[in-house]
């Protein structure tokens, strides 16, 4: 098992012919992921990397029983391409756009929870099943398959993690980047619950910075008694108040969203915090063997 | 984006909330017409984007023109030191001169995107005037909420049972929710994620003016409001981070002296924390972006120099799609050309990275490789005398 995306998982690629799309598909197909579709507007019967392009996402559906589709769409379009392929009927959207207006994110996520569509990211580097399917732009190789489960607000920093994880050992049942910005789809608390049934996953990561209250919300689920072991990190201690730190959502505003308040929240709720970043991996490897 | 409490304000009144009447003066001159065309006394107010302005000298009345062209000069070219400015304070250029409000009663008003509910929160206080925040630490129960769903308008019910509420009569507060609605709207149009207005406040006449105005844009709207975007003050940024701005660079000036340049902002925030903890002080926060090129390192290189306070420079990069010795090839590169003599500690991370490390180390650049973050810190803060 893993969660959200696996070896039955089929993807339409939003904006497969653009640079971006096509680059990132390729990689996604070297790393084992069934590509089965792309869609362009005004662009149906092309075909790029061997893979057919649909003008609309219900008709790439149709054609091909894609389940999943992945969003390389430019900012001002991407909302709206992302409600269509949930419009389309796929369970799972990943977003990695960045910069869609946060307007534009609130009347997505109601057209989603209309259908009960899966959101993942905007702003993000997608989804990873290792050994399984990619649906993102993280390198595969530094993964491992394992029984970690990694949930992240940030991409570079998520690598960092995985990486010491790989390094120390431990491979990762589904790592998902669930992207920097102030409003998005799936976040801490419901990815911890998903992690709690999957049989596969036997620790959780969770990756925070500071803005918002993510963290803290994901601490009162693992307070109310969580059947794994969870780690966490908050990057962003030093970050001044009233600074957007590179992403849209990393904010200290009106003194909230402080690392240092998620940190407390979530050590009083019997997460292990970890504050060295370097030594991570190691941390995680120490605690998972004494148990 | 931020915008000055004059262009708040008439962006209020285009929705048809009151607001004093008054004009914006760049020099004690203008000041002194306006306060003549108006007549009576005038208040005159610093335009800066910094909070605090009044406890900090930058809000002053003036009974007169001649005392408005005279706090008018006080107040145009001084440095505004608030709570909100910085230690270096705000350089004032414009003040507002407007007519002075016979105050009956201050209230808080505030519409703000709601990023854990996914709405617009409407907030209403009676402590107007006062900072939310310390509101919200000092009297929680004397903040009012209502939620307003994506798209839809404030009824006039909820604005009235906020303000209501906050202690006004039932008259009063029916004024009082045609200005939250028009703020909601306003919130929704222009994409703003706060409209604040602190004070609003009911005049003797019972008439609800906003006495103050303050709003943030979602800078990622902008594209389709030029209107608003037309309203940014270039002057009130940072000149290092206007100039990171226009080269596609996410920088954060900070006080410490050890420049940072990192991908990713996740990373680059991590990369200070480690900094911090290993005694030294980060001098910024610069996100090149996740998959850096040549380009950008050469331009990140350009604005860490331009800080005098910059003592060693710490690169961190984790290399994935894009490779490590592409990334190494790019940082000598960069160095070499624009001859960088500041002490350089590099960790690379990620795809090729052994071919990335050699590129360094046979540069004959003054690269100093450290193997993981914690040695990269402990490195850094050696080399900038931190513990």
């Amino acid at each position: 098992m893993s969660i959200l995306v696996d070896e039955n998982t089929r993807v339409v690629v939003q904006g497969l012919t653009g640079r971006e799309g096509r680059f990132h598909a390729e990689q996604m197909m070297k790393y084992g992921t069934k590509v089965v579709a792309g869609v362009t507007p005004g662009k149906g019967g092309a075909e790029v990397l061997g893979v057919d392009v649909y003008d609309s996402v219900a008709e790439a559906v149709e054609a091909t029983g894609a389940n999943c589709s992945i969003v390389f769409v430019p900012a001002p379009f991407a909302a709206d391409a992302a409600c269509e392929a949930a419009d389309a009927g796929v369970r799972l959207v990943v977003v990695i756009t960045e910069h869609i207006p946060v307007r534009d994110m609130l009347m997505l996520k109601s057209f989603f929870r209309a259908r009960g569509t899966l959101l993942v990211g905007p702003n993000c580097p997608g989804v990873i099943s290792p050994g399984k399917c990619k649906v993102g732009i993280m390198p595969g190789y530094i993964h491992r398959p394992g029984t970690v489960g990694v949930i992240s607000r940030s991409g570079t920093l998520t690598y960092e993690v995985v990486h010491q994880l790989s390094a120390a050992g431990l491979g990762q049942s589904t790592c998902i980047g669930i992207g920097g910005d102030p409003v998005i789809g799936l976040d801490f608390v419901e990815l911890l619950k998903m992690f709690a049934d999957d049989p596969q996953t036997e620790a959780v990561c969770l990756i925070g910075e500071i803005g918002g209250d993510a963290e803290e919300r994901a601490a009162e689920v693992v307070a109310r008694g969580y059947p794994k072991p969870v780690f966490g990190f908050v990057a962003g201690l030093s970050a001044p108040p009233g600074k957007r730190m590179g992403h849209a959502g990393a904010i200290i505003s009106g003194g909230k969203g402080r690392a240092e308040d998620k940190l407390k929240a979530m050590e009083a709720a019997g997460i292990k915090v970890i504050r060295e970043l370097g030594r991570f991996g190691e941390i995680v490897a120490e605690t998972l063997r004494k148990k | 984006m931020n915008i000055h409490e004059y262009q708040a304000k008439e962006l209020l009144k285009d929705f048809g909330v009151p607001v004093p009447e008054g004009a914006v003066a760049a020099t004690p001159d203008e000041a002194r017409a306006i306060a003549e065309s108006l007549g009576g006394p005038v208040v005159v107010k610093a335009q800066v984007h910094a909070g605090g302005r009044g406890k900090a000298g930058g809000i002053k009345l003036a009974g007169d023109p001649d005392e408005a062209e005279k706090v008018a000069s006080e107040i145009l070219g001084m440095r505004l030191v608030t709570a909100q400015s910085g230690a270096e304070g705000k350089l004032v250029r414009k003040v507002l001169v407007e007519r002075a409000t016979q105050i009956e009663r201050e209230l808080y008003a505030a519409v703000v995107l709601d990023r854990t509910r996914e709405c617009l929160t409407v907030m209403a206080s009676p402590e107007g005037g006062m900072e939310i925040e310390e509101v919200a630490r000092t009297h929680p129960e004397r903040i009012f909420t209502t939620h307003v769903l994506p798209g839809a308008q404030l009824w006039p019910f909820q604005g009235r049972g906020l303000m209501l509420a906050c202690g006004l009569d039932a008259r009063t507060a029916a004024r009082a929710a045609a200005v939250l609605k028009s703020m909601v709207a306003l919130a929704w149009e222009k994409e703003a994620t706060l409209v604040e207005v602190n004070p609003l406040v009911v005049d003797s006449s019972g008439q609800l003016v906003a006495l103050d105005a303050k709003m943030n844009f979602d800078d990622s709207a902008l594209f389709r409001h030029p209107e608003i975007a037309a309203l940014a003050d270039p002057e009130e940024a940072d000149p290092l981070e206007r100039e990171a701005a226009a080269m596609g660079l996410n920088y954060v000036r900070l006080g410490g002296n050890v420049g940072t340049m990192v991908n990713g902002a996740g990373l680059a925030m991590a990369t200070m924390d480690v900094i911090k903890m290993a005694g030294a002080e980060p001098a910024n926060f610069l996100d090149v972006g996740g998959g850096a090129s040549e380009e950008m390192i050469t331009k990140g290189f350009e604005i860490i120099l331009s800080d005098p306070n910059v003592k060693a420079i710490l690169i961190n990069i984790f290399g994935g799609i894009l490779r490590c010795d592409v990334l190494a090839r790019g940082v000598v590169a960069a160095a070499g050309r624009l001859e960088v003599s500041l002490p350089m500690v590099v960790r690379l991370e990620g795809t090729n990275v052994e071919e990335g490390r050699r590129i360094l180390a046979e540069s004959g650049l003054k690269f100093d490789v450290a193997a993981s973050m914690a040695e990269a810190a402990a490195k850094i803060a050696r080399l900038v005398g931190g513990k």
